[in-house]
């Protein structure tokens, strides 16, 4: 299982700067110095040996509706996780968690029946009877879903219909976003001798793109209980005039995520190039 | 009065640094160093072969023999972060800043290491 880091194009251009810095000293000062690739392994987050099987069953999302957020983090999950996992996966239909959520909401205290006191004292929206938003626009609208996953016996039940496994679950929010603002961007010049000259130059600049907020919350299928969850932000801009399509950002912007998210459940090496000296 | 009363009078602090340099400049610490970098070249030689385990002895001795050596703790620290052992890797990275702060290819390999370290150690999102 090996992840290439993030960020690919700022990775390149430091590898590209590096390779040639080194280059020139090696030039300069003899070969005292030696590039050598490297692999990191990166050790899971969690202890996934007690299953075998990973069931993605699904997420609450919301935001843009260019994109179906729910549908297509289950379908890029599973896909990584047969690639770049020992854990087989399940393949079931989505869990239509909106609606449960909605279901259990009914129920009242049912949904999150702990007592106040196991929770800090806290008690949940659900349990101070908060109604659920129809659509997810916004971060504040996930928040009433969020108690879904708090529901160890619905879980548990899920675990035993899917021979208990682990199951990943959570929120998915995508949503377009604007900025204005001065932007630094280098701008290529000749002078009269025909010399090449790259200079910074700020402008103003109103630039729209996407910000994407995945929660992953792992789940235990045999308990119900969670395991760990971990959240991100990544965000990507564009000039407005620039028309890029929504699933594309948001391929991209999980594309950032993806090694985190594999490396909370298994090992990762992560390629690098290092300098030895002399 | 001779040079070494002087020295012994008046200036101590230069009597000192001169004793030192000749311990530095002895045979015994010489072959130290001579010794370590031929740990540190045979390290090199290994690694490049994928003989990580190998080339991190050679260079545990290397900082062993001569603990001011700022190539072979970052040799050491690229070793341990090929091992993935992580909070080994970040000291030696440290110690090797430590003695030779200025050197642009230490930094960049510590700069490196700390990327991936930050990434695996927490989520991203600081709300």
């Amino acid at each position: 299982m090996t992840a290439r880091a993030p960020r690919k194009t700022r990775h390149s251009l430091a590898a590209a700067a590096f390779s040639a810095a080194c280059a020139a000293l090696m030039i300069a000062c003899g070969t005292s110095y030696y590039e050598i690739p490297i692999e990191t392994p990166i050790q899971p987050k969690m202890d996934v040996t007690p299953f075998q099987r990973v069931l993605v069953a699904g997420f609450v999302a919301g935001g843009s509706e260019d994109v179906d957020a729910n549908q297509e983090t289950v379908r890029l999950l599973r896909s990584q996780l047969r690639t770049k996992s020992q854990l087989r996966v399940i393949d079931a239909d989505l869990l239509p968690l909106m609606d449960v959520a909605a279901e259990q909401g009914g129920q009242g205290p049912a949904v999150d029946d702990r007592p106040a006191s196991d929770n800090g004292g806290v008690r949940t929206p659900q349990a101070q009877g908060v109604a659920l938003p129809k659509q997810i626009k916004e971060e504040k609208d996930l928040e009433p879903y969020e108690r879904v996953f708090a529901n160890t016996a619905y879980w548990k039940r899920i675990g035993e219909e899917f021979q208990n496994p682990l199951i990943v679950t959570g929120t998915v929010l995508f949503t377009p976003h604007s900025r204005s603002g001065y932007v630094q961007r280098d701008v290529e010049e000749y002078d009269s001798f025909g010399r090449r000259r790259v200079m910074p130059v700020r402008t103003y600049m109103e630039r729209k793109g996407f910000i994407l907020r995945p929660k992953f919350i792992f789940i235990d299928g045999r308990t119900g209980a969670t395991m760990y969850s971990e959240s991100y932000r990544e965000e990507i801009l564009y000039n407005s005039q620039q028309n890029t399509p929504a699933l594309s950002s948001y391929f991209e912007l999980m594309d950032r995520l993806v090694p985190n998210f594999l490396s909370a459940l298994s090992s990762q090496k992560i390629k690098g190039t290092r300098v030895l000296l002399k | 009065m001779s040079v070494r009363s002087v020295l012994r009078v008046r200036f101590p602090a230069l009597a000192l640094a001169a004793l030192a340099m000749t311990s530095l400049a002895s045979p015994a610490f010489a072959d130290a160093k001579s010794d370590a970098r031929s740990q540190v070249e045979f390290g090199i030689n290994v690694a490049q072969r994928g003989l990580w385990r190998e080339a991190i002895y050679r260079w545990e001795k290397a900082v062993e023999l001569d603990p001011t050596y700022a190539a072979a703790f970052n040799n050491l620290a690229v070793a341990y972060e090929h091992e993935g052992q992580l909070a080994k890797a970040r000291k030696a990275y440290e110690k090797a800043l430590e003695i030779d702060p200025n050197n642009t290819q230490i930094r960049q390999n510590y700069e490196l290491f700390r990327e991936i370290n930050d990434r695996t150690s927490a989520a991203k999102d600081p709300s």
